[in-house]
């Protein structure tokens, strides 16, 4: 099981390579979308480069769950409810959705994913 | 008028590599103002044929059933300039290829120098996914044909690449 170090270090090469952004942009607390600028479509090249890197399977929807978010049983007026949520969390566990839950709008969700989580989600899929 | 950036492949191996040809003309209008007296293929056409080459190599290899669509360009390097009379071959590989999208790194070359090189990743849509119907199978399979795919086309086993029954 390589370290959380080196988790982030090959997270980092994935997302440098993903998102054309500078190696000094991807910090543990940079948010994917709104600091590194990350659309819908990368989220799928960042699951390629993930699943290379690391040599795990990560199915449609793991990383970002983009059939709740869109779902009408989970979403009303824009916003998530609590059955959303629960969702979320049940498929989210290495995200921290603290602050998404005072204000869980849709919108919001794009800012809530950090490269942490990422890393924190690679570890899950390693098994630590 | 149809978006044609290539005019033949001449190497074809489903889900592996393909190799196709662009010859550049002077007889293309774009040539005409890009520039007056210094005619050059905008890179930017030559990355449409990059994705041509490539996103027919994966459409290929998923029996059309998808709509292959050019997602990104996620990373492109051009070292010179081509101009009407070059013949431009595109390398195409596919680095990896699942059910919801596809990456592939293509190389332009002009004769044994290497003019261009790109990654390009494509989104596999499901019909109604957004992307409209923009051709008829028998359409579609004309331009196969033009392309001489089946002509030269191999499948995984080696095997002559089979003309779809559509």
């Amino acid at each position: 099981m390589p370290s959380h170090d080196e988790i982030f270090e090959k997270v980092k090469a994935a997302l440098v390579d993903a998102l054309g952004v500078d190696e000094e942009d991807v910090s543990p607390a940079a948010t994917m979308v709104g600091d590194l600028g990350a659309e819908s479509i990368d989220f799928l090249d960042i699951v390629f480069r993930l699943e290379k890197a690391f040599g795990i399977k990560i199915s449609r929807g793991e990383l970002f769950p983009e059939d709740v978010l869109s779902s009408s049983e989970f979403v009303a007026n824009g916003k998530v409810n609590a059955a959303g949520l629960a969702a979320l969390k049940a498929r989210m566990p290495f995200a921290d959705l603290t602050k998404f839950e005072a204000n869980p709008s849709v919108q919001n969700f794009a800012n809530t994913l950090t490269v942490e989580d990422m890393v924190r989600y690679v570890q899950s899929k390693l098994g630590g | 008028m149809r978006w044609f950036w290539i005019d033949r492949f001449d190497e074809f191996v489903r889900g592996k590599h393909a190799v196709a040809v662009k010859n550049v003309s002077l007889a293309e209008e774009h040539m005409h103002d890009h520039f007056p007296g210094a005619a050059l293929m905008p890179n930017s056409l030559v990355v449409e044929g990059m994705a041509q080459t490539a996103g027919l190599l994966v459409a290929d290899a998923i029996d059309y059933n998808r709509r292959v669509v050019l997602a990104k360009v996620a990373a492109a390097e051009f070292h010179f300039d081509a101009v009407p009379g070059d013949s431009i071959r595109f390398h195409a590989e596919v680095l990896d290829l699942k059910p919801a999208g596809s990456l592939t790194k293509v190389k332009s070359t002009v004769g044994d120098r290497v003019q261009g090189e790109a990654e390009l990743f494509f989104a596999h849509l499901e019909p109604g996914e957004g992307v409209p119907q923009l051709f008829e199978p028998q359409e579609l399979l004309r331009w196969l044909d033009q392309m001489h795919i089946y002509d030269i086309g191999r499948d995984e086993a080696g095997q002559p690449l089979a003309r779809p029954d559509w």
